[in-house]
């Protein structure tokens, strides 16, 4: 039964706590070939590379269902250890490098070559001395499979990004017998030459023999390179195609494509008049980690939900923070015409701007402390709301509190025992509209809200989304919604930007295609994408 | 142009070695200072520090290995002081004295020692990121437990019946015990000191003979090979310059026949000393050391590559309990008696102090910083009583000063430490 696949993986499946994350997903690489695995974010693409290394995450929360076959004989990957020891190796999307150490002592990490000396005879073989001689030997030729001849003595501090990336593929390399590779996005960090070079030494890894895996967004990359590319969407296998046989564009639909109800169609129609712009930016930059924000130029209008949409680590959670002033920020802000100060999140919240963070539990909200204090503490600090004064001592107004609390407990449907109950105790959706109704009393003129519905359940998903559209309805509140999913940007914005590589690929309406969408958020160039959709 | 180029590139070389080394530098100003003021005669400033340096350094050195393994400053070596202690009130007890009492001392310490430090390392492990506060109330928790034993156990539960160590009314030990060697000893006094002392300018003589011998052998090594060495012929050459200096003051010394050539310094304690550096630079070439460095300087990517973060460092934290008991044993070999509930607490706080004075860092420390800062930590304590004193017209003054550089080092050192870090974070 010789058919040359290196791993199969059949029929997985995946649950976290009663969450279908993996249904049913086949995989299958050839020794020598390139296969990429593309997919948006929460797609499932992780999830699978973790059931093939045997991270803890998985064993701790079940295992998987269905079965991997390396080398075609059925295994259980049980630990990372079990699939380094297989032939598995990594190259892992942030470094997992010692900066302080040099490259050899980078590629040797753990695998150190040592030599007996007096003492570890006799007190075991961790104090084995070192060899570095072997070490350094090994370490140059694994690099010269590579193609670097950068030398291997040099500290990784300083190194240029391409640089690291090699020496984490080199240590792969090194580890003797591996078979196949895995690259988790290794091009997203890089520049444009460095991804070629890197492109051109998988190519040569590949003709060796080597299996790679190749998890990327880049679907021009895709094209270039790869053999095979499997497409997964929403924890589903959508289709493997021969790559050679297909287009970016085919790809790309296949990788957004779903059902999108675009709500209200008319109406939005309808609106359509000129409106003015409330929100300015020039220039603008965030360095936000991780999420960093280049030199945009955006105007949003008055009245409108804005969406900002974008793959993870792009830049599209960057903007709303830098606005707020939460991460250091450059360029020129005109809110009403009127230049805002940057980088000062008092000013921003004192000119009517509100911020619904997309890390609820950590910047959002107070967990041991009550509904009440959440929802009133930014209105209570920056405006001198709820606050009554007795002669020389200004205290909170309790009885206002509680009356403003309970109104937005009916108004946004809070489940709660009373508005004591401290926030940490709500479901996820109930946090998120405590978030939100903080946000409402501070009356703002523009609210962005980020990730709103990220760890949250259908049903709730479904009444926070509604909410906002209700608020933009009513009360002409201009919102600016940053979500990774694209589904429900597509059902409640005006207007959607796509992020990507921290700049604006283009601003597209709801009911554009689904091929637009998917280019723009691999970063396919404005231009191509014109031809592609003519 | 050149030129002027040449001069900047060596002025911000000079200004980032000012700011590396800060707190050495200050700590140099205020030891020369404190000498001038103080008006003592070299030799007993001298002879003190001899002294000091040989009993403290050992206490000193077993800071190097947490530090290098990621923990940071170890503030529970004192639990291995009183594992160092509760071995000499054993040998004492049992009326072991000298040499065979201080060997056996080390050997009854070791097994206190390896346990008090797994119960650390254990606690190190579950208080990721707070070592520091957690070792310093480990110590303060370990000092009640240590006074319930020794204060109220003994003679009660622990069967111990002796009229010189044990309190009049039976219970519990003495607040001093004397150690004092001599002909008729009662400890372990000199046990390791007295073996063999040897005149300072005939140590010094020989020291700096062997260094040039070594030098000699690098420079002739260094012509053999091809790739680059380490240290230039030129820094050798150096060595070989200063070596000979001393041997001309010591030899000017000798014939001059000065108070100073009184002096003498215990041979076979300073050779216990080399040996321990020795131990700490060797450790770090092997495959633990390594695994010490790597845990040290990030635990997820260790823990990626498969080394077990945990245990490595409940090793590190175990040698380094181990060391310090060892250390508080030769310390107290040479002060000749034991305060029984005072001399462990304030190990942790002046070996923290001299190493960081050293030039040593929360994360960065060599044998170097352990052995400098050990000498102008105690240097900055021999003088500033007389300092003060001439100073103010009170030698109490001097006193809080002491008391004054202990903590004060330890805070500006964490305080720039934190404020490093967050610098380059900022980049």
């Amino acid at each position: 039964m010789n058919n040359g696949y290196v791993l199969q993986m059949k029929d997985i499946s995946k649950e976290y706590y009663g969450n279908k994350v993996l249904k049913g997903v086949n995989l299958n690489v050839k020794a020598g070939e390139i296969h990429c695995l593309v997919g948006e974010n929460g797609a499932g693409k992780s999830t699978l590379m973790n059931i093939l290394f045997g991270m803890d995450v998985i064993h701790s929360t079940g295992g998987y269902e269905g079965e991997i076959l390396f080398n075609e004989k059925i295994t259980e990957i049980k630990s990372p250890k079990k699939a380094m020891e297989l032939g598995i190796g990594m190259v892992h999307q942030e470094f997992m490098l010692i900066p302080e150490f040099t490259i050899t002592e980078n590629i040797k990490l753990n695998r150190e070559i040592t030599k007996d000396n007096v003492i570890s005879k006799i007190l075991g073989d961790r104090l084995r001395t070192i060899d570095s001689k072997r070490m350094n030997d090994d370490a140059r030729s694994a690099l010269d499979r590579l193609d670097m001849n950068i030398d291997e003595w040099v500290r990784i501090v300083g190194l240029p990004v391409g640089h690291m990336q090699f020496v984490e593929i080199a240590r792969e390399i090194d580890k003797t017998k591996v078979k196949l590779m895995v690259f988790d996005e290794p091009t997203a960090v890089l520049t444009e030459s460095e991804a070629d070079n890197l492109l051109k030494s998988m190519k040569k890894l590949a003709s060796s023999g080597i299996a790679i895996l190749f998890i990327t967004h880049r679907l021009d990359e895709v094209i270039s390179i790869s053999d095979n590319v499997t497409i997964l969407r929403d924890g589903e296998l959508v289709k493997t195609l021969v790559t050679s046989e297909s287009s970016v564009g085919e790809i790309a639909e296949l990788m957004v494509g779903r059902k999108v109800d675009i709500l209200n169609k008319e109406e939005k129609n309808k609106k359509q008049v000129k409106r003015e712009v409330i929100l300015e930016l020039k220039d603008f930059s965030v360095h936000m980690p991780g999420e960093e924000v280049k030199n945009i130029n955006l105007k949003i209008e008055n009245g409108e939900i804005f969406g900002i949409g974008g793959l993870a680590g792009q830049g599209k959670v960057g903007i709303a923070n830098g606005i707020m002033g939460l991460y250091p920020s450059n360029g020129e802000l005109y809110l009403k015409g009127n230049k805002l100060k940057l980088n000062d999140t008092n000013n921003s919240l004192e000119n009517g701007l509100a911020f619904v963070s997309e890390d609820r539990r950590e910047v959002g909200l107070i967990l041991d402390s009550s509904i009440e204090l959440n929802i009133i503490f930014t209105a209570l600090n920056i405006q001198n709301k709820f606050l009554k004064k007795y002669l020389f001592f200004t205290l909170q107004n309790s009885k206002k509190i509680k009356k403003h609390t309970d109104e937005m407990i009916k108004k946004l449907d809070i489940r709660c025992t009373s508005s004591k109950q401290n926030v940490g105790k709500l479901s996820g959706g109930n946090q998120q509209k405590v978030c939100i109704a903080r946000a409402l009393t501070q009356d703002p003129d523009i609210l962005f809200v980020s990730e709103p519905t990220r760890g949250i359940d259908i049903g709730a998903k479904k009444l926070v989304l509604d909410l906002l559209v209700e608020l933009n309805k009513e009360l002409g509140m201009t919102i600016v919604m940053t979500s990774s999913e694209l589904t429900e940007l597509r059902k409640i914005s005006d207007r959607i930007a796509i992020i990507s590589e921290g700049k604006v690929a283009g601003i597209l309406k709801p009911g554009d295609s689904d091929k637009k969408f998917g280019l723009m958020m691999s970063g396919t160039k404005i231009k191509e994408l014109q031809e592609e959709v003519i | 142009m050149a030129e002027v180029k040449e001069i900047n590139k060596k002025n911000s070389q000079l200004k980032s070695f000012f700011i590396k080394n800060i707190v050495t530098i200050i700590f140099i100003v205020i030891t020369i200072i404190g000498i001038l003021l103080s008006e003592l005669s070299f030799t007993f400033i001298v002879n003190e520090l001899i002294n000091r340096i040989s009993r403290n350094s050992f206490l000193v050195l077993s800071l190097i290995i947490p530090i290098l393994a990621g923990i940071g400053l170890n503030f529970g070596i004192v639990v291995g002081a009183m594992a160092g202690q509760t071995a000499i009130i054993m040998v004492t007890y049992w009326g072991i004295t000298g040499l065979k009492g201080f060997i056996l001392s080390l050997i009854f310490a070791f097994p206190f020692a390896v346990l008090f430090g797994y119960l650390t390392g254990k606690l190190f492990n579950k208080t990721k990121g707070q070592e520091m506060i957690a070792g310093l109330i480990v110590g303060f928790f370990a000092n009640g437990i240590y006074q319930f034993v020794f204060l109220y156990l003994v003679g009660t539960i622990i069967p111990m019946k002796n009229t010189v160590m044990i309190k009049p009314d039976g219970v519990g030990l003495r607040n001093t015990i004397s150690l004092c060697g001599g002909d008729y000893p009662d400890g372990i006094k000199y046990a390791l000191d007295g073996i063999f002392r040897l005149n300072l300018f005939y140590f010094m003589i020989i020291g700096s003979s062997l260094v040039m011998i070594y030098a000699v052998y690098k420079i002739l090594k260094n012509r053999n090979k091809k790739y680059i060495p380490v240290k230039s012929s030129g820094t050798y050459i150096t060595y070989i310059i200063i070596a000979l200096v001393f041997i001309a003051v010591s030899i000017g010394v000798l014939v001059s026949g000065s108070s100073l050539a009184m002096l003498k310094v215990p041979v076979i304690t300073l050779a216990v000393i080399a040996v321990l550096c020795l131990f700490n630079v060797l450790i770090m070439k092997t495959k633990i050391g390594q695994d010490f460095r790597t845990v040290g300087l990030s635990q997820s990517i260790a823990k990626v590559s498969g080394i077990n973060v945990d245990r490595t460092r409940l090793i590190a934290t175990i040698i380094s309990t181990v060391l310090a008991a060892w250390g508080q044993i030769i310390f107290l070999q040479n002060i000749g008696t034991m305060n029984t509930y005072g001399n462990h607490m304030q190990v942790g706080m002046f070996a923290i102090a001299a190493i960081l004075i050293g030039g040593a860092s929360v994360t960065k420390a060599n044998v170097r910083h352990a052995l400098i800062g050990t000498a102008l930590f105690h240097s900055v304590f021999i003088v500033s009583p007389t300092a003060g004193k001439t100073l103010f017209g009170d030698a109490q003054i001097g006193e809080f000063f002491r008391a004054f550089v202990v903590y004060g080092v330890i805070g500006i050192s964490l305080g720039l430490h934190a404020w490093k870090k967050r610098a380059v974070s900022r980049l």
